[in-house]
Order: structure tokens, then C-alpha cells, then sequence
């Protein structure tokens, strides 16, 4: 090819260990006792499962998905019964469980017939196409399980000049993508026709690293057939990491994404060549995404190859098809030795993010030295970062400033621990300090949202007390008012005093509640035509009374 | 000579009162035109506190904590829910020694907690909504009453007014998406942390 690939900063030649895998052709798995979906399997907001336990599903059948625009859906992937929706291992770092579908399989792997869309085959516009992706629940397959819908609708606005087919496979071990390129090469062209039609690019651009001299002759011979315009296949030199999204560009236009920007933002979007036969399927035999190509791998294993894998299958179901393990004390690591995730347990599920089984012998774990300032780590990052810098304000905890020296450029490739000859743990130190910037950006939401809280509240407390002070003001006055027109009234209807002559309030006050007790004195009742004798008890009482109060005072 | 030297003596005492005087009008001027509303330091401070607005530093809330310490009048380890992290930054921004959180007003909780009505019990009082700084509980006069969990603060207010004692302090699940990679364990104890500067 006479297409000229430019080159990225650092890197690192590796050995490769993809032949390993390549010795068997693609076998078909063979369906487990037991298959293990978990709910949710991408990047963004959860799923909810819309089927309950003890439901009958069949292949495609939905389980689990979410309103929200980041996320996808999640299907059965054979026919069977769904005996328990409960916590399981899964392949986290954390090691924690999560919500799991547990699918017993029928043994009949039946279809599901996807509810009558009405797209007319022939006519699919582009809104059609991203609707069917979404419903399909497809992700981005090389790894980083980005829905690729919501990818595609953000990448639309922007314009996309340029779109690259990641078909390099840089890290050591893995072949799946290796492997789907040599079997299905006319589907990922058929995908790569519908993501043309849904971008409109300039150009296409598959770009597939020179040590997979098979999977570069397939693809040129599918895109020989299909005869798409302003599309090539491009060879790239073998180097990790090639398959990142930011290198990958570099290699093939000489752009760069510059720092905390997206690629579309210069008219790029990267797809991988799973993601693109995936889409094929999805949109041609409307079937979703469940299952993919599966490398099973590593000294620890006897017989290595690749499988279509169910989503949903254990681990340990994939190890015994591929001859079971070699050593006794298998290390398994889901995806590659520089960025793969070390399993706890053989029992945790295929999931769309995993590309590779790893089996190790076992797990270097070399001592961890001093760092001598060699700077070899800043020779070999291909973000251009300076490792060393970032290393020391991670380990001092002085986040703000690996902040400024761009932590959030890394990709986590690995090259710089690799390289350390102190093998100091670099990149686990900045997911570290990653994780701890998450947490205090977080927390200052929290608290911003808190202190806004309380200040309207205590504004709004203020605002009733001022409130309920003005309203008994109005009320105090009301009543003065009132007071001041009764007495006027009283005065020009009472007083016979020359006009203009002022009347003290108070007196005049107490004058009214003298002339109202006056009228509220009764008179006594019966004190006429008394008797002699009643005269004189009368008088007796009286005098008592008289002598009682005397007494009293 | 004398006069000529009394005479010059005047003329820079006119220049300097000149200048001195011009200045100050300058000075006067900006001191109302660039005249900076409140206490900027507090800001500052206050922005560092957690904002729980529990009132276990002994003050009625995050703010006025944060004006006692810019007047000097309350010391920097008074307050529980920030713990160490909070206290290191207030030592930061003022320049101050890192203390040991004060175990009187209380100790840190690394994990964060939320406040949980057990709705049935509630008897409708209202009486923690109107401990709430933060309104995060809702509910009527009679009505049961539940707690927001994401604007609840953890700050414990609501806990004494209860008459029926029916809220209870609970800490937030975490979920894979709180997780956060542990900082990788120094093997070797001898090398030096103090290297800031590679």
C-alpha cells in the first residue's frame, strides 16, 4: 500500500503471543449449563430488568434496558428460563457482585421473533438505522462498552469527515478481532456500509496492524467486492498501543486529538470491526447483540483459539472447551496483559467488554524499587505525559496538580509501568488519583448543592418571619385605627366640650370603661315591698358585708 | 539664602501634600468604587467546609463557622464531618499548622451517612423537617414524612426531635460506580515521599 501512516510519540514493541490462538479455526461454543447476563454490561446509566424470575425467553428476547440516551439494552442469548435475578462475581476491579439474569438454557436455542418493525428494508434512513443499533444494544467492542447509538447521534452533530475501522488488535494475546476479520470480513463491510450511511464521511479508513498479514488480505478482498467508494484498507507498523482511539488517528491521518477533546470534534469517529459486524447482523437479520468472538488463551491453557461465545457464559465453561487448564494455579486476567482486569473466580460471566480469557502461569510480581529518574516512562507514553511528574504528585496526594499535568490524558496503556525498572506500579497510582479527583469533584457538587439548599432556606425563613412581622404591624394598626375612629365618634357624640379642645386619650379611656361599668351595674332586684323582716335582714347582710370589707382593708 | 532655602523647603512640602493628596483622593475613590462586599476570606473557608450544616463545631451552620475562623475566634479542627481532609485544606488556605480534629465536637465518619424515616413509625409531627437544613425531608402535619437521599446531608439534626424515635442513620451503598481504585501499597518503606520536584 502506498498510503502514507505517520507515527505517534513512544510505544512499545511487545511480544506478541497472538500465535498461540491462531493454531485452531473459529469454533462455535457450546452452550453452558448456566448463563450469567448481567443487567447491565456498558458504559452509562443502568439498566432495569423488564423480565422477572421464572420467565421463558428465547434468543433476543429483551431483558433489561433504560430510557436514558447513554445506555443499552441487554438480551437473552439462547432460549431457556430465567431461574433467579441475583448478585454474582462479575469482572470488576473491585471485586463486587452485580445484578445478574440467570438463564437456565432449554437446550433449543430458539429465536425470538422480534416484534414487526416496520422498516422497509430497502429504504432504512438514517434515523432507522441508529434506532435499530440502539434496540439492538450495541456497544463499542473494543473494549470500552460505549453505547454506539448514543456515540453515532453526537457524532452526527458534530460532522464526520473521516471515519476509522479499529481493526489494529495491539495488545499481546488477543486474535478475536484477527479472527472475525478473517471469517467475516463481508460483515463488518456491510456494517462499515451502514455507518456510511448514517456519517456521510469524506473517507473510510481500516486501519489493521502489518503481523496480521491474513486479516489485511481478507478485508481487502471483501472491500474488493463491495467496491465502496473513497474507502481503504491501511497497514500499520506493530506497535502497542496502535489500537488506541487518540494513536490510531494519529497513525492514519497525522491529526491529533488534542488534550481533553473528543475525536469528532475534528471530524473523526472510530468504530471497531466487531462493533461494525455487529451492526450488520443487528440491521440485516434484525437480530441484538448476543454474542461475540471470545480469545481463550495463554500459557495456562492446552488448547488456545478463539469461540463465538454466548454472552452470559462462565469463564470456567470457556477454559474446559479450550482443553482446561495446564497449571495448577491458573491466574486468569479478562483481556490483555497491559489492560486487562485479574479475575477472581472461573465462574464470572463472558460479558460484551470481554475480548480475551487470559491464563497465566503466573503474575509477576516484582519487587518495587525506588524510582531512579530514568525517564524511560516519559520515552515510551504515547499521550506525551510526563509519567514521573504525575507519579510523584499522585503518591503525595497533591491531586490539583497532577490535574494540570493532564492525569486525564491517560489512557492507562500500561507502556510505562512495563518499561519502569523500578517497577513501580505507575498507572495504578493515577487510576488512583483519577478515582481521587472523581470523588472530591463530587463532593464538592454535593456541598455546593447543600450550602444553596440552606441558604435559600434560611432566606425563606427570613422572608416568613419579615412576612409574619409586617402582617401583625398591618394588624396593630388596624386596630389603632379602629380605636382612633370609635373615640372620635364617641367624643362628638359624648363630649359636649367646645370643638378643638384636646381630650387626653387615656383619660378619655378610662371615663368610657368607668361610664361601661356604670351601665353594666345592675340594679338589685326585689328591694321594694319588702316585709319588716326582710328590711332587716337586709340590713344585717349589709352590715356584715360593711364589716367584712372594713376588716379586709 | 534663608530664603531662598525656606522657599524651597515650601515647595516640597506643597509637592508632597500635593501628591500625597492626590493619592488619597485615588485611593478614596477606588476604596468605593472597587469596595469588595463581605469578607472574601470567609468565602474561601466556607467553601472548604462540607456544608453539612450540622452544628457540631458548636456554631449554627458551615457559614458561621467559617466567619469565626476568618476572625481567629474558632480554631481550624473543629469539625467532624470534614475529618483530616478538611482540616489540611483550612491549614492550607490560611497558612496554618495541620491540627488533630478536636474529639469533643465529635469523630470522622469515613463512611457517609444518610438519614432513614422509618415510614412506619413516622407520626406525622413535622418536627424534623423543621430541624432540616437542607430540606431534604418532606412530608405534612399528620402526613408520613421521608427523607430525600440526595440532598440529605448525613448531619443528624433530625435525629433529636424525633418524638417516636424513628430515624435512623444508615450509610450510603456504595455501588460500582463509587468504587475507586485503592492507592497501590509502598513496598518499599525507605523511599522518600518528601520528593516533590522530579
Amino acid at each position: 500500500m502506498a498510503d502514507s501512516v505517520y507515527k505517534f510519540h513512544g510505544g512499545l514493541h511487545l511480544d506478541e503471543h497472538k500465535a498461540e490462538s491462531l493454531t485452531q479455526p473459529l469454533q462455535v461454543a457450546s452452550l453452558a449449563d448456566e448463563i450469567i447476563i448481567r443487567v447491565s454490561q456498558h458504559i452509562g446509566e443502568p439498566n432495569t430488568p423488564v423480565i422477572e424470575t421464572g420467565d421463558t425467553v428465547k434468543r433476543g428476547q429483551l431483558l433489561a434496558e433504560s430510557s436514558a440516551f447513554v445506555s443499552a439494552p441487554v438480551h437473552a442469548s439462547t432460549s431457556g428460563t430465567i431461574k433467579a435475578i441475583e448478585e454474582r462475581a462479575i469482572a470488576h476491579a473491585s471485586g463486587q457482585k452485580a445484578e445478574c439474569f440467570i438463564l437456565i438454557p432449554d437446550g433449543k436455542d430458539e429465536v425470538f421473533e422480534q416484534p414487526e418493525n416496520s422498516y422497509q428494508k430497502n429504504d432504512l434512513q438514517k434515523s432507522d438505522l441508529l434506532a435499530m443499533i440502539r434496540l439492538a444494544g450495541i456497544v463499542g467492542l473494543g473494549g470500552a462498552v460505549f453505547p454506539t447509538a448514543a456515540k453515532l447521534t453526537t457524532a452526527i452533530k458534530h460532522g464526520i469527515k473521516t471515519l476509522i475501522i479499529n481493526g489494529a488488535e495491539c495488545e499481546p494475546y488477543i486474535t478475536c478481532d484477527d479472527v472475525l476479520m478473517q471469517n467475516n470480513a463481508a460483515d463488518i463491510f456491510k456494517g462499515i456500509t451502514y455507518l456510511q450511511t448514517i456519517l456521510q464521511p469524506e473517507q473510510t479508513i481500516i486501519g489493521i496492524e502489518d503481523n496480521k498479514p491474513a486479516a489485511i488480505q481478507a478485508m481487502q478482498q471483501a472491500l474488493a467486492d463491495t467496491s465502496l467508494a473513497n474507502t481503504r484498507v491501511t497497514s500499520i507498523p506493530t506497535l502497542y498501543p496502535s489500537g488506541g482511539e487518540k494513536q490510531l488517528i494519529k497513525l492514519l491521518t497525522g491529526l491529533e486529538v488534542h488534550s481533553s477533546q473528543l475525536s469528532f470534534e475534528i471530524g473523526i469517529l472510530c468504530q471497531n470491526v466487531g462493533t461494525c459486524a455487529a451492526i450488520a447482523k443487528a440491521i440485516d437479520e434484525c437480530q441484538p447483540l448476543t454474542s461475540r468472538i471470545v480469545t481463550v488463551t495463554g500459557p495456562g491453557v492446552n488448547n488456545p483459539g478463539n469461540w463465538l461465545t454466548p454472552l452470559g457464559t462462565p469463564v470456567s465453561h470457556l477454559i474446559q472447551l479450550a482443553g482446561g487448564y495446564k497449571v495448577k494455579q491458573p491466574k486468569l486476567i479478562m483481556g490483555g496483559p497491559m489492560m486487562g482486569l485479574t479475575l477472581e473466580s472461573d465462574q464470572i460471566p463472558v460479558v460484551k467488554a470481554t475480548n480475551t480469557i487470559l491464563v497465566l502461569d503466573h503474575l509477576d510480581q516484582p519487587e518495587v524499587n525506588e524510582c531512579i529518574r530514568c525517564g524511560s516512562c516519559t520515552e515510551v507514553c504515547p499521550v506525551q505525559l510526563l509519567p514521573q511528574q504525575l507519579y510523584w504528585y499522585s503518591k503525595t496526594h497533591q491531586f490539583d496538580l497532577t490535574e494540570s499535568y493532564h492525569l486525564f490524558d491517560c489512557i492507562e496503556c500500561g507502556c510505562c509501568s512495563a518499561v519502569c525498572p523500578s517497577h513501580i506500579p505507575l498507572v495504578q497510582y493515577y487510576r488512583h488519583a483519577k478515582g481521587e479527583i472523581w470523588q472530591q469533584r463530587k463532593n464538592t457538587y454535593k456541598s455546593d448543592r447543600a450550602r444553596k439548599r440552606h441558604e435559600f432556606r434560611e432566606a425563606r425563613i427570613a422572608r416568613q418571619k419579615q412576612l409574619d412581622e409586617e402582617r401583625r404591624q398591618q394588624k396593630r394598626e388596624a386596630l389603632a385605627k379602629k380605636k382612633a375612629a370609635e373615640q372620635a365618634t364617641k367624643a362628638t357624640q359624648s363630649d359636649n366640650s367646645p370643638a378643638g379642645q384636646t381630650v387626653d386619650a387615656v383619660q378619655a379611656a378610662l371615663e368610657r370603661v368607668k361610664a361601661r361599668k356604670k351601665a353594666q351595674q345592675v340594679d338589685p332586684k326585689n328591694t321594694s315591698n319588702l316585709t319588716d323582716e326582710q328590711q332587716r335582714q337586709i340590713d344585717e347582710a349589709n352590715a356584715r358585708r360593711n364589716k367584712t370589707t372594713a376588716d379586709d382593708a | 539664602m534663608g530664603h531662598d532655602t525656606s522657599m524651597l523647603v515650601l515647595i516640597a512640602v506643597l509637592t508632597l501634600s500635593f501628591i500625597a493628596g492626590s493619592f488619597g483622593l485615588i485611593l478614596g475613590y477606588a476604596a468605593i468604587r472597587f469596595k469588595v462586599e463581605g469578607n472574601p476570606i470567609v468565602d474561601q473557608i466556607d467553601a472548604v467546609l462540607p456544608q453539612t450544616q450540622c452544628g457540631q463545631c458548636g456554631f449554627a451552620g458551615c457559614r458561621p463557622y467559617a466567619e469565626a475562623i476568618a476572625k481567629g475566634e474558632a480554631p481550624i479542627n473543629q469539625c467532624p464531618p470534614g475529618g483530616e481532609s478538611t482540616i489540611v485544606a483550612l491549614a492550607d488556605l490560611l497558612d496554618t499548622e495541620v491540627l488533630e480534629l478536636n474529639a469533643e465536637h465529635g469523630e470522622h465518619s469515613e463512611v457517609p451517612l444518610v438519614a432513614v424515616i422509618d415510614e412506619m413509625n413516622c407520626i406525622g409531627c413535622t418536627l424534623c423537617i423543621q430541624a432540616c437544613p437542607v430540606d431534604a425531608i418532606l412530608g405534612s402535619a399528620k402526613h408520613m414524612h421521608t427523607i430525600i437521599e440526595s440532598e440529605c446531608t448525613g448531619c443528624e439534626l433530625c435525629l433529636p426531635p424525633c418524638p417516636v424515635d424513628c430515624i435512623d442513620m444508615i450509610p450510603i451503598k456504595q455501588t460500582l460506580a463509587d468504587w475507586k481504585w485503592p492507592e497501590p501499597k509502598t513496598l518499599s518503606p525507605n523511599e522518600s515521599t518528601e520528593m516533590t520536584h522530579g
